[in-house]
């Protein structure tokens, strides 16, 4: 039986930092709720004109350096989770193919995903090795969140930053990757959205002018976010996830080392926290130097759990990601 | 749970809200700094507590602790 696994990840985050100071600066009265509200400290934010594709190239050659060993020509499968795709057509996947010298013998897709794109990404990574049609997938998942979101909406601008995260997925004899669990509801599609900018709803004149103050007046979009649904929807559906994931893979909840969340917001993560009753030794948080990095929120915790020692070979860690859709998805990971 | 215990419950989680200072007629709109975050953190207590996730427009239709708590009450009854 063929298994996949976690081989390694890296991620990127770009230079330019938003820090609670440079908030405070623009939203005095709110100044002492940001971090007492968010948990946030900094958010990376793109350098103007870097698209996701950019910030997934750069992950991508830190993973190549971190892992020397590694001979990137076996890359059979590339896989780009974004919502900030670079063209309508070609595939973005195709471009980065190309920029990091990529055997031609790849396949390449993209998947414009969000909150629970790691998730979605792992899942189809497993799925190509499983079926034996694919041994090393490089997962790349990438998100700009910082370029829909209006100068003056202090909520998005204090929980949102931008990152790339690259994922490096190996067939192996041994368990690895666990089962998946997936849904939808797209009756939640208005409660997180980002508005004009694309197909449906282009952005025109009258758009132009009425954000013609904003960088690039907005022409990517809008987000526009119902936080009150939004945590209605991860309070109602995640701890129903958690069971189901646990169930579909023949686990107890004490059987998991390690719960790995889409670190959506402070709010939410600890809502769900006491929720569901996770002891906190085994909940894994990091948003406070990153904020809600959306489908790079789960790969850059489980980076950072690992450097802190708190995720080891063998330990078994859930991964939950959940959100704008509504889509989650959920798995269970055994360490390599 | 009783109505002192329920407003106890919300003076711990409010910790801009002096303790002994709700009564069953304070409107919850009126606490020390009430914004949606508020609103947020009471839908989440309220699911801790009594398993019951309220919509945003049935917190919007209540006013004072004591409504919550009737509405709470006739939920669970």
């Amino acid at each position: 039986m063929i298994h996949s696994k976690i081989k390694h990840i890296s991620f990127y985050l770009p230079n330019q930092i938003l820090t609670n100071e440079d908030l405070g600066v623009l939203f005095t009265e709110k100044k002492e709720l940001i971090y007492k509200s968010f948990g946030i400290k900094k958010r990376h934010i793109r350098e103007q004109n870097q698209t996701g594709s950019d910030l997934a190239f750069l992950a991508a050659k830190d993973l190549f350096s971190e892992f020397q060993d590694f001979d990137k020509s076996k890359i059979d499968f590339l896989i780009f989770c974004t919502e900030g795709l670079d063209y309508k057509a070609p595939t973005s996947s195709s471009v980065l193919h190309h920029r990091l010298g990529l055997s031609q013998n790849c396949g390449c897709i993209d998947m414009p995903m969000g909150c629970a794109g790691y998730i979605y990404g792992l899942s189809l990574a497993n799925a190509m090795i499983v079926s034996g049609n694919a041994t090393n997938v490089l997962l790349l998942v990438s998100d700009i969140p910082t370029s829909v979101i209006h100068s003056q909406d202090f909520d998005l601008r204090c929980i949102f930053g931008d990152a790339g995260a690259a994922t490096l997925i190996q067939e192996t004899e041994n368990e690895g990757i666990g089962k998946f669990i997936f849904g939808n509801d797209g009756e939640g599609a208005k409660n997180l959205i980002v508005e004009r900018g694309s197909t449906r709803f282009p952005i025109d004149e009258e758009w132009i002018e009425k954000y013609k103050g904003e960088p690039q007046y907005l022409a990517h979009g809008k987000m526009e976010m119902n936080g009150l649904e939004i945590a209605r929807f991860s309070l109602q559906r995640v701890p129903t996830l958690l069971e189901e994931t646990l169930k579909k893979n023949n686990l107890n909840f004490e059987d998991v080392d390690l719960f790995v969340f889409h670190q959506a917001s402070k709010f939410i993560l600890s809502a769900l926290q006491r929720k569901c009753k996770i002891p906190k030794e085994k909940f894994y948080e990091y948003y406070e130097n990153v904020g809600n990095t959306v489908s790079c929120s789960i790969p850059i915790a489980l980076k950072n759990a690992q450097f802190e020692g708190k995720l080891k070979k063998g330990d078994k860690v859930m991964l939950l990601g959940f959100g704008v859709g509504y889509t989650w998805g959920g798995t269970i990971v055994e360490w390599a | 749970m009783n109505i002192q215990e329920f407003i106890s419950i919300i003076e711990e989680e409010f910790d801009e809200v002096e303790k002994g200072t709700l009564t069953p007629t304070s409107s919850f709109r009126q606490m020390e700094g009430w914004s949606s975050m508020h609103a947020l953190i009471l839908i989440a207590l309220v699911d801790n507590h009594f398993d019951v996730l309220l919509t945003g427009e049935e917190l919007r239709g209540l006013d004072t602790i004591q409504d919550l708590y009737d509405l709470l009450a006739s939920k669970k009854a």
